[in-house]
């Protein structure tokens, strides 16, 4: 099998190589190599190697500093949304004749864990609002919207509405009147609006009353429809960033500029 | 940008890059320590304020006033000052948040200057700022337009202390019993389905408010079974209100 060039790892991370005299390992069939079998297997099936080198392996700019992690975050942020909405689900059913708020109930006071895992999904979304909003932010105030980029930011938008709307929908879930009434306000701040109002809220309620049906659709937008188009949108977004290359803080310039120009200039003349 | 500062920019990027460190591990160690404080946050929040639930929901009370998350404060508060002018309500609430949408979705398409620095935006720079204290505002007086169920008013200075504390139990009675998600008292409540109470002692004599409240015309209910203390400081409260 052809071997891939070797990653540009640090000196620490290197294989060291053997010293004279030191027993070789070929032939024996030591742990490491062993997974290192099992990789070339997988990779001389899929050839995912590529692109894992590709996404892992790619270079970042000089002068990437903290605010750059804010977009990893809110993307961790996802997955513990992701996660911990599962269990919920596990329990959660979408009945409007109390069933939502005794389940919800039954999380909270019997499920081993119940409470911990509903308050982290709670406040997980509160989390990820801040984080995606000091994402933007970061993006915003270093320009780096600007071309090429300019697709990646769009999408951002987009997942900054899901996002938006994944708190509202999800606030109707427990069914107490806290969240009822806010979404009964909610809807109609919809229904309010000009052309598409009337018809997004007769979507989003099932009908043209608050009623059995709501909830459910409620549950099937925030735990399948949005989701999903996140995750996608998220893939994508991700996508662009690979490929594009995270922009440089917008004050660090290439060291090559001052020599490298004048080498030019100095070439030509 | 023209396409001459498009490839200036690639070229200065592509230097920078090459100057730059593989991402994994240098960049994967960044956003894992960042994983970590924000798992350890959303812990720790879990751990502290854990997920109440408040009670069941009862589409029959119109004593509730609603409250979203703390994320859309900013958009009630928009909602509870334009209620006050109803022709402008639908265009506030649904208007300014799409055309702000719109905006920001549009954002590089027409910010096309090759500038990026921050200190040489000043548009940029200003619309940002602007754009940040407004909703820090906004959410910070949606926040605080008190608990949406209590009368935030001083009572008239003509009032005699002992006057004044019936004022104020008064306010509360009126709080508990959820007269502002129909009513406008000063500051507070819905303008709607119920008149505007701000001044009702200088229309309507105290016998009559009394009576009103005992055989009110529907949808307003009924509150004669206030318990009779409760109910004469209500009474006393809005009479107050000249
Ligand atoms: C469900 C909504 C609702 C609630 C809750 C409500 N009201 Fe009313 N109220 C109304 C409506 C509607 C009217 C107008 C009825 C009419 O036109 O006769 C009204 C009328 C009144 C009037 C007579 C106003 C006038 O100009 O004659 C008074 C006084 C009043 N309400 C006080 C109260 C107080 C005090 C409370 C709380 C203890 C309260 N209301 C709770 C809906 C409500
Ligand atoms: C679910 C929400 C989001 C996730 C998971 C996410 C994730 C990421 C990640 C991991 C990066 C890599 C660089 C970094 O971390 O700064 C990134 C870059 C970027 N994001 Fe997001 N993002 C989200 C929302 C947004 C939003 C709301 C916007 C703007 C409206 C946005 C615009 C951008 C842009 C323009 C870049 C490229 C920045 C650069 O190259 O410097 N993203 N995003």
């Amino acid at each position: 099998m052809p071997k891939l060039p070797a990653p540009p790892l640090p000196k620490i991370l290197q294989p060291k190589p053997k010293r004279p005299g030191e027993p070789s390992d070929a032939g024996a069939l030591n742990p490491v190599e062993a997974g290192i079998t099992v990789v070339d297997w997988l990779d001389e099936r899929t050839a995912l190697s590529p692109g894992l080198r590709w996404l892992m392996w790619r270079k970042v700019p000089r002068g990437i500093n903290w605010a750059y992690t804010l977009g990893s975050a809110t993307l961790f942020a996802f997955l513990n949304q992701a996660v911990t909405g599962v269990f919920l689900a596990m329990y959660y059913r979408p009945d409007v004749a109390g069933g939502a708020y005794e389940s919800i109930r039954n999380i909270n006071d019997n499920v081993f864990l119940g409470q911990f895992v509903h308050g982290m999904h709670k406040w997980g979304a509160s989390v990820m609002i801040i984080l995606i909003f000091l994402h933007m932010g970061r993006v915003f105030f270093y320009g780096a919207y600007k071309y090429p980029r300019e697709l990646t930011w769009v999408i951002g938008v987009v997942l900054l509405i899901l996002t938006l709307a994944m708190g509202f929908t999800g606030y109707l879930l427990p069914f107490d009147q806290r969240s009822y009434w806010a979404t009964v306000v909610g809807v109609n701040i919809n229904a309010g609006g000009p052309f598409i109002g009337p018809f997004l809220s007769d979507f989003l309620l099932g009908g043209a009353d608050f009623g059995a049906t709501t909830l459910s659709r409620f549950y099937a937008i925030h735990m399948l429809v949005i989701p999903g188009a996140m995750a996608a949108l998220i893939g994508a977004h991700l996508y662009l960033v690979t490929k594009l290359g995270i922009s440089a803080p917008p004050w660090i310039k290439p060291h090559a500029d001052q020599d490298g120009d004048h080498a030019l200039v100095e070439a030509e003349v | 940008m023209n396409q001459a500062e498009k490839e200036a920019y690639l070229r200065d990027y592509s230097i920078l890059k090459n100057e730059g460190k593989p991402f994994f591990p240098y960049a994967v160690a960044k956003d894992g320590a960042m994983a970590v404080i924000v798992m350890v946050v959303i812990i720790v929040l879990s751990l502290m304020f854990g997920a109440e639930l408040g009670p069941k929901a009862d589409p029959t009370t119109t004593t509730y006033v609603p409250r979203p998350d703390w994320y859309f404060f900013f958009l009630f508060e928009v909602l509870r000052v334009m209620r006050n002018v109803p022709k402008f309500t639908p265009m506030a609430t649904i208007g300014v948040p799409t055309i702000c949408m719109i905006l920001l979705f549009l954002l590089p398409f027409y910010d096309r200057s090759p500038e990026r620095r921050i200190e040489r935006r000043p548009i940029a720079l200003a619309a940002g700022i602007t754009t940040i204290a407004a909703m820090a505002y906004l959410t910070y007086s949606g926040a605080n337009t008190g608990s949406p169920n209590s009368v935030d008013m001083a009572p008239p200075s003509s009032l005699s202390p002992a006057q004044a504390a019936v004022f104020r139990a008064g306010a509360q009675v009126v709080g508990e019993s959820g007269c502002l998600a129909c009513h406008v008292i000063g500051d507070n409540g819905n303008n709607g389905p119920g008149p505007v109470l701000t001044h009702i002692a200088a229309t309507v004599p105290t016998a009559q408010i009394a009576s009103t409240l005992r055989n009110p015309t529907p949808p307003m209910p009924s509150f004669k079974n206030l318990p009779p203390q409760k109910f004469s400081y209500l009474v006393q409260f809005l009479s107050d209100l000249q």
